[in-house]
């Protein structure tokens, strides 16, 4: 790990001010820290925002729920209004990292995770996201690889909160010394295609403030399937929200991890679930749709009926369907 | 601990004659006591038992001490933090240290430069190896061209280590120092290696010597490119002929499985505290033997034994692999007397992943042949698999020794690549071998139409085995199984089982020293490491038992080469070796004692007992001291005995008996076959270790082991880029080891097996615990989908591809 400068900051404004071409924003320092350990981010200065109060707290108003970037993921699982109007929020928080982890970890946090691809992480590979001229991932072990939009680099998004806040259609509230902004997170999200040294459209020097969540009366289910339950990373995950009008759905949202180097919207299952009712045979065509133009690598094939499987099951589960033999 | 536990039931034992005279004809009780035995099994039997023996101790529901649910006496210093593991040693002046190691699988180091490292900030030290241990080396040293440094064999292969005043200085200098590597071809799978033109790991045939607990072997094994063998199995090339034994059979099945890589991931790293002074060298070390880290420090350093002290006051894990000196140990003790002051160096967990031991992966193909009536004619194995730079990756143990057969042949090849060593690992070769073997022997009870435990029955003559299979059955319900893939719905249950083999192990330079002080203080001194099985307390009950004293009465001194030379603690040896040592030495410190303190009650020392903290005459109870009263009777200031683990106790006119321990795990899974997750829900582990110590440890054991072969089974893995030749996952984030929500519910019965070998008659049970688990889980996944998975580890990709669902993979 780098030697590094600290501040610690506790406006906004303050933090703002503090921020410099070479420095890292610090809120749980999960993922930062691991970054830095491994050689990967090397920050010259750490502004600590982690004691700035207004970046704190969960609450709502008549449009929607609004979470600042600092909440961590055990207050996202166990907060009462999350998990009665926002629960697909809490389902997925609690099933990110360990325990000790969600204690420490933030929400903005998770959002701005660098992707876990092992080539990535390990100092031994210089690529492409790296500033490098190769993706190791595309003739090598690329098991926990993308199936989607993977033949440039093959990294899958790692944000857990990410699948779910796209499918709710949530927003990030950004500030930077220049001003204000807001974006929708399915527009926050970018690929390695339209620019390689990031996952995402935050500038340099720019601060999420609050993510915003617009109320809904969608039924929504989550599901994360890992190979372990407990502290593991997702090889397919889904977040499904559902309008219905009567019996049938005005709106599907499908967003899946696991898939593509952003949050994916499988927006080939939401057709086939338009104006459609949510039965166990429409579940299956949307989760077949929902793979139909996948591009695995080598070794991560079987990402594909693991996704039609938790795709068809989570559609059901929102819609309250029980999925045949398998325990809502 | 359960209240019926703390009560000191009264013994029904006879007290304790002086020792039995010397003699070529004893009779001992021997045989199974279960709870849930048909019948109690205890028969008479004839054993040389040496002079001065106590005599044998009575079935463990009559013992005091022994055998009993005898909390941890070091629980309360671990709950709370304070425990000083080697990690937690700090001593005046501590510099700390760092290693060095290759960024490349496989190269000729041209140059290092050390200046940048040397001029860092706080660093007082720098240390090149010359010598790389724990790996092979090539036989004839001039078929190698010379090399200033040891050639890089694989990418994390320690180099040196550097020495500064805090730990941030040592890792930024370490990083430093320039290594100038002429690039050399290298391969990393056992199938790439294995070609003929694969490029060569080491250019001439290589050994490894045998280590403590496995790994390692033989030296004068062929070696054609980088395949090495056949090496020769436990009980030589095998029996009887083959060919006559498949000509014989009725039914043949044939099958090729595959293992993967698997690291030990203790939770405490490889380390030391290295403290060089001319007059001494003290070490504390996380390892599993104290003797044989001080005996390979003393070598290195050309010192006397007598000035080396190594401590282990609390361990970490280790599983096999930390038995020596450790290249790391080498580097701090170097750098300590470099600098001349001590050195603390832990290894990351990353060179933990990379360096510091696995268990070998392997490629087994297993042909089996019998009767129709069930009987076994033939059993042939082939294995390859890879140790990496090192050798042991055999896994024919299980073929060899579980089954009665009477033609056998196995051959088993290591393939060098360019990848970390093998270290002994927790019984090794034996999962990978009873993964392949019991997998066979359920198919071809299948293919005969048989129950698997009848299969079993016919084929297994080792009695602990069949009460074992037995007990799990009636535990399990068993009768009640569904026949393969019978669950309608993509969610299946299935219920396997799978059996254990392993050694009766047992180390003779195995030392006790028990002293009794007037102050009424009793000592126990051995060198032997608590590596977290808990011997401490095993060793304070056996203690305890003969004194008639309670564990918490014996102050335990142990983890240090000052007392006397324990054994190490692998091969499940442990307990077997120097339980006798110490109830031997405490029976001599007894006899002392009482015969010190007889003339304070009028009698003679033979004629007194020692139960529940009193000293009393056998015929006269009332006629009695507390021991502490006693104590203070002495007319020394001390008594003290000494005594070595004899010989196991043998049958009068035999040799000693190769002599095995059973266990038998069921299982019960559920398979998701539209994900391919398996889930464990319950595993039944029914085991025997001799006379079962003290059953609280030995669950404890026993849910470790389980917990180790189902992590084996479905997750763990260690992954290394095949183009790069670099391990891609050296953490414990994407190595994958089992957590609490895949923890199944296990239920444990350990069975009494007493076989009159020795003044305990204790063994052991680390290894028997882990050895079937992945083979009963593979059998029950068999039993829940009606397709066999003949790869581990059994994860999604895998299972899917089994049942045909992934396009363009099969199993």
């Amino acid at each position: 790990m780098n030697r590094f400068e600290w501040v610690n900051a506790t406006t906004v404004d303050q933090a703002l001010a503090s921020a410099s071409g070479a420095s890292s924003f610090k809120a749980g320092g999960i993922d930062l820290l691991d970054l830095m350990k491994d050689g990967i981010a090397s920050p010259s200065r750490l502004v600590n925002i982690r004691e700035i109060g207004v970046l704190n707290g969960i609450s709502e108003n008549d449009t929607g729920l609004r979470v600042g970037p600092l909440v961590t993921l055990t207050q996202i699982e166990e907060h009462p209004l999350i998990q009665k109007k926002y629960r697909m929020l809490s389902q997925a928080a609690s099933h990110i990292a360990t325990p000790q982890i969600r204690n420490m970890a933030t929400v903005g946090g998770n959002l701005l995770q660098r992707p876990r691809c092992w080539y990535f992480r390990s100092e031994d590979f210089h690529c492409r996201k790296k500033g490098g001229t190769h993706c190791f991932a595309q003739d090598g072990e690329n098991d926990f690889h993308a199936i989607f939009d993977n033949r440039v680099c093959a990294i899958i998004h790692p944000s857990g909160m990410g699948v779910p806040l796209v499918a709710l259609d949530g927003r990030v509230e950004i500030a930077s010394k220049k001003g204000k902004r807001e974006v929708r997170l399915e527009e926050f999200f970018v690929s390695p295609a339209a620019d390689m040294m990031r996952e995402n459209i935050l500038e340099p020097g720019e601060l999420i403030t609050a993510i915003v969540v617009p109320g809904t009366d969608a039924r929504t289910a989550y599901y994360k399937q890992g190979e372990k339950e407990s502290f593991d990373w997702p090889i397919a995950d889904v977040a499904v929200a559902l309008t219905m009008q009567g019996s049938r759905c005005s709106k599907a949202s499908i967003v899946l991890g696991g898939a593509s180097p952003y949050p994916y919207r499988a927006k080939a299952a939401e057709a086939k679930l338009n104006n459609a009712e949510i039965t166990e045979a429409n579940a299956r065509a949307a989760a077949e749709a929902a793979m139909a133009d996948a591009t695995p690598l080598a070794k991560n094939a079987y990402k594909i009926p693991v996704f039609e499987a938790i795709i068809r099951r989570t559609i059901l589960r929102a819609a309250g369907v029980t999925a045949e033999g398998v325990a809502a | 601990m359960a209240d019926e536990d703390q009560k000191r039931p009264q013994s029904k034992a006879p007290a304790h004659k002086a020792a039995a005279p010397p003699t070529d004809n004893v009779k001992l009780q021997a045989g199974i006591v279960s709870a849930i035995a048909q019948a109690d099994a205890m028969a008479e039997v004839s054993r040389v038992v040496p002079a001065g023996e106590p005599v044998q101790l009575a079935p463990n529901h009559e013992l005091s001490v022994i055998g009993r649910r005898v909390a941890r006496l070091d629980g309360p210093m671990k709950t709370t933090g304070r425990a000083r593991y080697t990690a937690d040693v700090y001593l005046p002046g501590m510099l700390y240290g760092a290693m060095v190691s290759s960024t490349v699988p496989h190269a000729r180091i041209r140059s290092i430069d050390l200046s940048k490292a040397r001029a860092y900030p706080g660093v007082k030290g720098v240390y090149i190896l010359q010598h790389i241990s724990d790996r092979a080396e090539v036989r004839d040293k001039k078929k190698e061209t010379p090399s200033r440094y040891p050639i890089v064999r694989f990418a994390g292969q320690p180099i040196g280590g550097v020495a500064a005043t805090t730990q941030a200085a040592a890792y930024e200098a370490a990083k430093l120092v320039a290594i100038e590597y002429e690039a050399l071809p290298f391969v990393t799978s056992v199938e790439d290696a294995r070609r003929p033109d694969a490029p060569a790991v080491y250019p001439a045939p290589a050994a490894m010597g045998a280590t403590a607990g496995g790994g390692g072997g033989d030296e004068d094994v062929p070696q054609k490119g980088n395949v090495r063998g056949p090496a020769v199995g436990p009980d030589g090339k095998g029996r009887g002929s083959l060919e006559r034994g498949f000509a014989d059979a009725e039914v043949v099945v044939e099958g090729d499985y595959k293992t993967q890589v698997q690291t030990h991931c203790s939770l405490e790293t490889h380390g030391v505290v290295a403290d060089w002074k001319p007059e001494m060298l003290t070490v504390y070390a996380s390892t599993q033997g104290t003797a044989t880290v001080r005996d390979e420090l003393a070598e290195i350093f050309h010192i006397p034994k007598s000035r080396v002290r190594v401590i282990t006051e609390y361990m970490g894990g280790g599983f096999g692999a930390k038995f020596g000196a450790g290249n790391f140990g080498v580097v701090a003790t170097a750098l300590s007397k470099q600098t001349g002051a001590p050195v603390k160096l832990m290894l990351t967990r990353k060179e933990e992943q990379l360096s510091s031991g696995n268990r070998p992966d392997s490629r087994v193909h297993l042909k089996i042949g019998a009767k129709k009536d069930g009987t076994l004619t033939a059993m042939q194995l082939v294995s390859y698999g890879t140790a990496g730079v090192g050798t042991g990756a055999g896994a024919a143990g299980p073929t060899q020794n579980m089954y009665k057969c009477a033609n056998v042949r196995t051959e088993e090849y290591d393939v060098f690549t360019n990848a970390g060593p093998a270290a002994a690992m927790r019984a090794p070769g034996h999962p990978q071998g009873c993964f392949a073997l019991e997998q066979a022997i359920d198919e071809l009870a299948e293919n005969l139409g048989v129950d698997p435990l009848e299969l079993r029955d016919k084929n297994d003559e080792h009695p602990a085995r069949r009460e074992e299979r037995r007990i799990g059955a009636q535990l399990c319900n068993w009768s009640g199984r569904h026949k393969a893939g019978a669950d309608s719905g993509p969610v299946k249950r299935g219920l396997g089982m799978a059996q254990s083999v392993w050694y009766r192990i047992g180390d003779t330079n195995s030392h006790a020293e028990v002293r009794i002080g007037r102050d009424g203080s009793v000592e126990f001194m051995s060198s032997v490491q608590d590596i977290g099985g808990g011997i401490r307390t095993v060793l304070a009950q056996v203690v305890a038992e003969e004194l008639g004293l309670a564990p918490a009465d014996i102050t335990m001194k142990i983890g240090d080469t000052t007392f006397p030379q324990g054994p190490s603690s692998g091969g499940s040896q442990t307990t077997n070796s120097i339980t006798p040592a110490a109830r031997n030495a405490a029976f001599q410190a007894k006899q002392l004692f009482l015969e010190d303190i007889a003339p304070a009650l009028n009698v003679h020392a033979e004629d007194l007992a020692m139960r529940e903290g009193k000293v009393f005459a056998k015929d006269n109870p009332a006629n009695s001291l507390t021991f502490k009263q006693a104590c203070g009777r002495m007319n020394t200031e001390e008594v003290s005995a000494r005594a070595k683990r004899p010989d196991d106790y043998k049958e009068p006119g035999a040799h000693g008996r190769f002599i095995t321990y059973g266990g038998v795990h069921f299982a019960q899974v559920a398979v998701d076959t539209e994900t391919g997750v398996v889930k464990v829900e319950k595993v039944w582990a029914i085991h025997d270790c001799g006379r079962p110590m003290n059953p609280l440890l030995l669950e404890s054991q026993i849910n470790g082991g389980v917990l180790q072969g189902i992590s084996y089974a479905l997750y763990e893995d260690r992954v290394i880029d095949r183009n790069y030749g670099y391990v891609l996952n050296p953490n414990l984030e994407q190595y994958k080891v089992i957590g609490s929500r895949e923890t199944p519910e296990i239920q444990i019965h350990v069975i009494q097996n007493i076989l009159g070998l020795s003044s305990t008659d204790a063994g052991g049970i680390g290894e028997p615990s882990k050895v079937p688990a992945a083979a009963a889980v593979a059998n029950a996944v068999y039993n829940a989908i009606g397709v066999r998975v003949r790869s581990l580890p059994m994860r999604p990709a895998t299972v899917l591809a089994a049942l045909g669902k992934v396009k363009g993979m099969s199993a």
